[in-house]
């Protein structure tokens, strides 16, 4: 192992903030009296709709079927009937189509029996089809339908297969706990996905403040596979896919393309995980970790969930929320989504649910723009966000491009450090889906 | 919609990522640049007495006043007006008519700040650009040094001259070390220049001071180190390397260093963050750019000093030093497209 620690250059420094749950071990979660269901869950085409109002759906079944090569199906994550197919309150904000399952109260929620595919007699293509059926998807937060990162096109050649444990993310824990609790079952996916993609060397990047977690991972390290641990210097955002080639690697991803053209493929250790338990017992992607924490909730905890508990009973489950809550996140604070309404389900790519309090969100005034220049010292990617900004704000979205608007990963360093609290990321997501919309149009 | 769980609604505050922020915003950042040039008011109080702070005073109410009744509401919150008024006395000579230095701060807040769009906006260095008004308008009191020594209560000239009336002039007048070397060919001893006790402007005299007090906002991230790092290296290589050559026409690094505005221009003013590069490679070559101008206006030019001058011309450089330096996006090769 190297004894300096790897990382990307620039970036920023928010508080870690994990203290209030990195020891907690991983509890389960008793079953909700009902999971609400959206046939969009991950990056792509929404899932197509298999039940209907009425029907009775056991624990594992398919409701969403994968529609296209960029989608994912979708299970039911608990035994019930079908209550209704309407919309509901995504945690994108808008409304979207859902299912919505009575949970049986009776029923013991085992998964009907079915028959485990032994990973080690399939082909790749099996196992890419196993992966695709089981409904896995990224599930650091981007929500990228796993099989399509396996699937790399013809002529393109993978060398290192990179594990992503940094946790960059102020306050979450999940992938933490699921590396110092499960590194067999993360270390048992490693080596299905090695043998899938054809791979001889596997990294394992996780920032060096989960000394336990590199400690159980290094531990039960296999001696016949070719895996090595890099404990990387904590900053933001060292998880992101780019960022964490380079610090392991040195290799850049060319502007506008893919990991796989740096010869990559990164994984997110929990989706690693939930790839192993596919083939160990057969049951898809139908409950998921999840970090609640934050100064705002009563009992901050690591919890294994259904996909589809609504934020209300996650909340009931950890005790309620403090007086003092004043924002809630779903995701890390740095590029989580704030949600309005309580209503909402966990999805397959909520890694964390953060109750912020008053004293801590970001909501300062407004100053001029000083060109004090740590915008662009805080850009991971080398943007000029102080430009950016002002084109934004201006609305010459068509230069921004020039500018280089689409290498802009969202990733709030530039507002996170902006001293005049211009806020950055916001404009440049204003701007893409302005662009977007004129091209669409 | 039914609510069965014991969770109420509450009110949520709705915002776009991140939802966490630094801990610097633009008012403290300015509030530390006010705080860290105390010290240096301090000094130049000390060597200079009364008179010293009645310039700075005057020239921040000039400043004070424009912002208020001209700028933006509430500008005056955010500490950047007071900085002018600060920086703009202490390049003033002390015995200088409180009226000249009020008309100094208040144009440039007026016409080196406010009539660009205000904070953020100028081109220009404020308080030089004040400065630049005043030699121009009054070039000989601008140039009216006190000398050092007597007693410290004293005025250093006429500080209550009323406007446009010339006033007595009953202080002992002195020299600055460049002014001596420049048309009498004195050398200034080298203890004397570093600690402070030199005629000159209110506070370009304790080179030492001034580079403590930036070497704390360095260290806070409120100024670009390589500013003022790049000026005083391009100063010292050049002079020393001058002074290799010919020794008696040339002064010494250390001269050139410690003399004049170089340190408070080096520390103080190039460093401002509106009217100084974005990038840090343009940040290395704006000081380059200051330090050049200012060893050849002082070696050749008809001025003893060029800080000023420097500054302001290196100013008007930086949008074309911005563009130019562009940093590499990742993942491309090229530097970026250039509008």
């Amino acid at each position: 192992m190297d004894d300096r620690l790897k990382t990307f250059r620039q970036g920023v420094h928010p508080p870690e903030l994990k203290i209030l749950t990195e020891h907690s071990r991983i509890r389960r979660m008793p079953f909700p009296d009902e999971v609400v269901l959206p046939l969009s869950q991950h990056t792509g085409k929404p899932a197509k709709l298999l039940v209907r109002v009425g029907d009775h759906v056991e624990r594992g079944d398919k409701i969403g079927a994968a529609d296209g090569f960029i989608s994912a199906p979708v299970h039911a994550s608990a035994t019930g009937t079908v209550e209704d197919i309407d919309l509901w309150p995504h945690p994108n904000g808008s409304y979207s189509p859902a299912v919505r399952i009575k949970v049986d109260k009776y029923s013991a929620q085992v998964p009907r029996g079915r028959t485990v595919p032994n990973w080690q007699g399939l082909s790749p293509g099996d196992i890419r089809q196993a992966v695709k059926d089981a409904g896995v998807v990224g599930l650091g937060g981007a929500a990228f339908p796993t099989h399509v990162k396996l699937t790399p096109p013809e002529g393109t050649n993978i060398d290192t297969l990179i594990l992503n444990g940094c946790e960059c993310e102020p306050y979450l824990t999940s992938d933490h706990r699921t590396m110092a609790e499960y590194p067999d079952r993360i270390l048992l996916g490693t080596r299905i996905m090695m043998m899938c993609l054809g791979v001889s060397h596997t990294m394992i990047g996780i920032e060096k403040n989960k000394p336990d977690a590199i400690e159980a991972l290094t531990t039960a390290l296999p001696d016949d596979l070719n895996i090595t641990i890099h404990p990387l210097t904590v900053k933001y955002p060292q998880g992101a896919e780019k960022m964490l080639i380079d610090a392991l690697l040195k290799r850049e991803v060319p502007s506008g393309k893919l990991p796989l053209d740096a010869g990559v493929v990164v994984q997110n250790v929990g989706s690693i995980a939930a790839i192993a338990e596919v083939f160990e017992t057969g049951l898809p992607l139908v409950e998921r970790i999840v970090t609640v924490t934050g100064k705002g909730i009563k009992e901050p905890s690591n919890l294994i969930v259904p996909v589809g508990t609504k934020l209300r009973d996650l909340i009931e489950m950890c005790g309620g929320l403090k007086e003092d809550a004043f924002e809630i996140v779903f995701g890390g604070p740095m590029m989580g989504a704030s949600q309005a309404n309580l209503d909402v389900p966990l999805l397959k790519g909520t890694s964390g649910v953060v109750v912020l309090s008053e004293d801590e969100c970001k909501r300062a005034e407004t100053h001029a723009c000083i060109r004090c220049g740590h915008c662009l010292d805080a850009c991971p990617v080398f943007l000029n966000p102080q430009h950016l900004g002002a084109l934004a704000r201006a609305e010459r979205y068509e230069e921004m491009n020039d500018y280089h608007l689409a290498d802009c990963m969202l990733c709030g360093c530039c507002s996170y450090t902006c001293p005049s609290n211009i806020p950055l990321s916001q404009l440049f997501q204003m701007a893409k889906t302005a662009l977007w919309k004129r091209q669409v149009a | 919609m039914e609510t069965t769980s014991s969770v109420s609604n509450p009110n949520l505050l709705i915002t776009a990522s991140p939802h966490l922020g630094g801990r610097d915003t633009t008012p403290t950042i300015m509030w530390s640049v006010v705080a860290s040039l105390m010290p240096v008011v301090a000094a130049s109080i000390y060597f200079f007495g009364p008179s010293a702070f009645l310039v700075i005073f005057a020239s921040c109410a000039g400043a004070l006043l424009v912002e208020q009744f001209l700028g933006p509401k509430s500008a005056l919150k955010d500490g950047s007006a007071i900085i002018t008024g600060l920086l703009l006395g202490l390049t003033l000579p002390p015995g200088l008519p409180m009226w000249m230095a009020f008309v100094g701060g208040a144009f440039g807040i007026g016409f080196g700040k406010l009539i660009f769009g205000g904070l953020g906006q100028n081109i220009f260095n404020p308080a030089l650009l004040g400065r630049a008004f005043l030699q121009a308008a009054f070039p000989v009191a601008l140039t009216t040094w006190p000398a050092i020594g007597g007693p410290w209560w004293s005025l250093r000239g006429a500080n209550f001259a009323l406007p446009l009336m010339s006033g007595s002039t009953d202080a002992l007048t002195g020299a600055t070390p460049l002014g001596l070397m420049k048309f009498e060919q004195v050398a200034t001893d080298n203890v004397d220049l570093i600690m402070g006790s030199i005629g000159g402007s209110a506070g370009e005299t304790s080179g030492i001071i001034i580079l403590l007090c930036g070497a704390y906002l360095a260290f806070r991230n409120h100024l670009n180190w390589r500013i003022p790092a790049s000026i005083l290296l391009t100063v010292a290589v050049l002079a020393g390397g001058l002074h290799l050559l010919d020794a008696a026409r040339y002064p010494g690094a250390i001269f050139m260093l410690f003399s004049g505005g170089l340190m408070l221009g080096a520390v103080y003013m190039a460093t401002d963050m509106v009217t100084s590069p974005t990038t840090n490679l343009g940040c290395w070559i704006f000081g380059f750019g200051i330090g050049f101008l200012v060893v050849v206006i002082r070696m050749w030019g008809g001025l003893p000093e060029g800080v000023m001058y420097a500054i302001l011309l290196m100013n008007a450089m930086v949008p074309f030093i911005n563009r130019a330096t562009q940093p590499r996006v990742f993942g491309t090769k090229l530097k970026q497209v250039v509008s």
